[in-house]
């Protein structure tokens, strides 16, 4: 019963991945890859990791979605369609992909996989203990640095979304200047009432 | 490990999708194109990850833990290139990577 599962979801997720990538559309293009994405969080719900496939689909298909078709509308018309590359670079570019996916097969089908056959179920709370656990072993600190990267990233892409606005103010006062203004002003009365 | 399933099958499907997105990626030269074959290649090895842990170690956590980090970066990453498409946008009107020749002036 697996096995035609899989080999469904192979299949929806490889042709969609096709059409994704040559889809003059551009938005179909996206409601494609959407399909792929669905695809594999089937594969991991097969896979026994529940808490991946809904991470899956929360992040990609909720969010990174929903972010690229709303800059597909925001950037496009949406009946406009994309020009296609040169017949000549597809082909050498198809012959190159098929080459390097069958070096890639012949290693796949040549190594010798070992394969336990134990079905060790992975809770949430497994991966929450993994996550903050600090021994030997443990993922404390890339956690820590990819919450640093995440806040640095938002603040990066409202920077950079905002445009010059931000970046390119105009030069203060700074207050030595201010000081400085008032001295010569003494100077110069000093002088006219030399001269005077 | 899913029965009835080899790894061999799972590493030839992700294989296809990882050669799909590279084809999308050379030939594509929207940006917002290029963006879309960058997370099926991305995707598709965290696939890897995720099945080289269920099926070789299955009471190690490394794999699933990576395969988190990973789509953590994916869409920061993502987040990033639609700011910097859109504001790509508002100073050149066009996402074409032959129109794309200035980094800022």
């Amino acid at each position: 019963m697996e096995k035609y599962i899989f080999y469904v979801l192979a299949l929806i997720m490889i042709v969609s991945a096709i059409a994704s990538v040559s889809s003059r559309r551009m938005l179909r293009s996206v409601v494609y890859l959407l399909f792929v994405l669905i695809g594999i969080a089937g594969i991991y719900f097969m896979a026994d990791y529940n808490f991946l496939a809904a991470i899956q689909l929360t992040v990609y298909a909720g969010g990174i979605i929903v972010l690229i078709i709303f800059s597909v509308l925001l950037v496009h018309h949406i009946d406009m369609e994309l020009e296609v590359a040169k017949k000549s670079k597809r082909i050498i570019t198809a012959l190159a992909c098929l080459i390097g996916l069958g070096v890639f097969m012949t290693t796949i089908y040549s190594h010798p996989f070992i394969e336990t056959t134990t079905a060790v179920t992975t809770t949430t709370a497994d991966i929450g203990f993994a996550l903050l656990s600090t021994e030997a072993g443990g993922f404390i600190l890339p956690f820590e640095v990819i919450s640093i990267l995440l806040l640095a990233v938002m603040i990066g892409a409202i920077i950079i979304a905002k445009g010059e606005d931000v970046t390119e103010e105009p030069p203060k006062e700074t207050p030595l200047v201010k000081q400085e203004k008032p001295v010569e002003k003494k100077k110069e009365l000093l002088e006219t009432e030399v001269t005077v | 490990m899913i029965p009835g399933i080899s790894i061999t099958e799972i590493l030839s499907l992700t294989s296809i999708l990882f050669f799909i997105g590279v084809y999308g990626f050379i030939t594509r030269t929207n940006l917002i194109s290029m963006l879309v074959s960058v997370e099926i290649i991305l995707n598709s090895t965290v696939i890897n990850f995720v099945v080289i842990n269920k099926y070789l170690y299955p009471e190690l956590l490394q794999g699933v833990v990576y395969s988190i980090f990973i789509i953590a970066v994916a869409a920061a990453e993502t987040a990033l290139a639609v700011a910097i498409i859109i504001n790509l946008y508002k100073q050149i009107s066009s996402v074409d990577v032959k129109e794309t020749e200035t980094l800022k002036y």
